[in-house]
């Protein structure tokens, strides 16, 4: 029978009115539940980047609808609010929560940003985990800056951050790229930790300022770093010490990431 | 009639195309707004107070929102020209954005945008209209343009915005600054002077103020 040999999972169609862009929007990721595209915002000569929330067939079309909107606006809401407070995020651009009907799902259009996930920055920096410290204080007090405006991420990872060099920035994600932005010359060690972290992903955050859900915040990114740059662990005592000297209250968010720590342990010894 | 601009927005059908046309010195804002106030179809445009747009971005989302919303056949207001004006707004209320982004019986500038919803609306027929309609001087809509036409104190008062882009003297916009500096451990600053929210020049500002009020208008006022 043929069912043995399932045909290939169909590719995701673009939603409306994304179908006829020139060129078109080219996929970056595929996560469980959003596609991110590169594409154009108003003219071809202004990049963004394109999150589709697709509908998920098994779910209840009224029920999935209102997910899937309730989504998007969260996420929306959590940028615009970081962005007008001056945590660097991408600000948003246009967004479409409920779509164009018959399952296409929702999306949110925001500024593009240059450089990349930190994630790639630390693989790329190898095993040697040196030379990190910089960039640790910078991601410590970027999540310090946006703990303080009362937001919690929900989903603290190194691929949930970006590190934009500052060739490509200057004006808060505007392109002023030096040259055309790709394989220019060579990049040295120094060169390639050079930027500013800007926070993407807020498809899971909320706003909060209690110290339980800050610590947690931490506590996600500490074991994001322990599983995936086993070499960068011990840099991440930098990550906290930049945080807790970023605002006020700081302090005790790190005293409350210990009862986190001791708690998750526990845990995890109970299996 | 040398200002009326065509052009086609990204990712909408290109038939679809947009003409607009600014004009400085506006001497019969009472009569243009008698008209869209009695509903005369021959005035079907988008007529907007340009003292309230910071740039082409800024208006173009509008019109790239209300066409989106147009194709997909939910329009919350009359028509896409009434819907271009409201998607300007940060909230959910009509009546006000039409009347704080909508042409005033005081305005002295107007943006005007009609969008070709049929085929008979071409550029001449539309800047023949215009030409005969509007009293005042036409001129190019570009950013230079609207950057002289914007009133940004006005602008940001209507969308709340006091503090953003360093502007306005909220006590937010001070602690931002003071924070903006960049830690110094890392590689040096690498060189880069406007990063973040630190030192913005007037261009800076300016930009700030856009990606706020598109995040306001896409929100409108989602809570
Ligand atoms: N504004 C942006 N500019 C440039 N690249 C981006 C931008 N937003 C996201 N990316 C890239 O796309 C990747 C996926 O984006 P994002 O994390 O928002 O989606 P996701 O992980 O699929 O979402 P979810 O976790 O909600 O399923 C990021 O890791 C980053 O590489
Ligand atoms: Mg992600």
């Amino acid at each position: 029978m043929e069912l043995t040999n399932p045909a290939p999972p169909q590719p995701t169609p673009l939603p409306p009115p994304f179908t006829h862009a020139s060129p078109p929007p080219t996929l970056l990721t595929q996560g469980a539940e959003a596609l991110l595209y590169r594409t154009h915002f108003l003219s071809p000569s202004h990049p963004c980047a394109l999150k589709h929330r697709p509908a998920k067939p098994y779910r209840h079309p009224i029920l999935d609808k209102r997910l899937t909107k309730h989504r998007i606006l969260s996420e929306a809401r959590t940028l615009v609010k970081c962005r007008r407070e001056g945590v660097s995020v991408p600000g948003v651009l246009a967004l479409d929560a409920e779509g164009s009907g018959n399952g296409s799902g929702g999306w949110m259009m925001m500024e593009w940003v240059e450089g990349r996930t930190v994630r790639e920055v630390v693989v790329e920096k190898g095993k040697s985990g040196e030379g990190l410290e910089g960039l640790m204080g910078k991601i410590g007090r970027a999540v310090g800056r946006m703990h303080e405006v009362g937001v919690v991420h929900g989903d603290l990872t190194t691929s949930n951050m970006m590190l934009r060099p500052w060739s490509a920035s200057v004006q808060n994600g505007t392109r002023v790229m030096n040259g055309d932005g790709d394989g220019e010359e060579a990049r040295t060690v120094g060169e390639i930790l050079e930027g500013e972290i800007v926070l993407i992903d807020f498809g899971l955050a909320v706003q909060s300022l209690q110290d339980e859900d800050k610590a947690v915040d931490l506590y996600v990114l500490e074991r994001a770093f322990g599983s995936t740059h086993p070499e960068a662990e011990e840099g991440f005592q930098e990550v906290l010490r930049v945080y807790g000297e970023s605002y006020k209250g700081a302090k005790v968010v790190l005293k409350r990431l210990e009862d986190v720590r001791m708690r998750g342990r526990k845990r995890s010894m109970l299996g | 009639m040398a200002s009326l601009q065509t052009l086609s927005l990204a990712h909408l059908p290109p038939d679809l195309a947009v003409h607009i046309a600014l004009y400085t010195d506006l001497q019969n804002a009472p009569f243009l707004r008698d008209q869209l106030l009695q509903g005369n179809p021959d005035f079907e445009y988008a007529l907007i107070d340009a003292s309230v747009i910071i740039s082409t971005t800024h208006v173009l989302a509008a019109v790239f929102r209300a066409a989106n919303d147009y194709l997909n056949g939910r329009l919350k207001s009359r028509n896409v020209h009434s819907e271009i004006v409201f998607s300007l707004g940060a909230n959910n209320n009509i009546a006000q954005s039409l009347r704080t982004f909508g042409i005033g019986p005081t305005s002295t500038t107007l943006l005007a945008i009609k969008l070709a919803t049929t085929p008979a609306i071409t550029p001449s027929t539309v800047s023949a209209h215009l030409a005969s309609s509007v009293k005042g001087t036409a001129v190019a809509f570009s950013d230079a343009t609207l950057a002289t036409t914007a009133d940004v104190g006005k602008i940001r008062k209507v969308y709340k915005l006091g503090g953003v882009g360093g502007g306005g003297g909220d006590p937010k916009g001070k602690r931002r600054r003071k924070d903006g500096s960049e830690e110094g451990s890392g590689g040096g600053g690498g060189g880069g002077g406007g990063v973040g929210t630190a030192g913005l020049d007037g261009e800076g500002e300016r930009r700030e103020l856009e990606v706020a009020i598109l995040g306001l208008m896409a929100l409108r006022g989602a809570v």
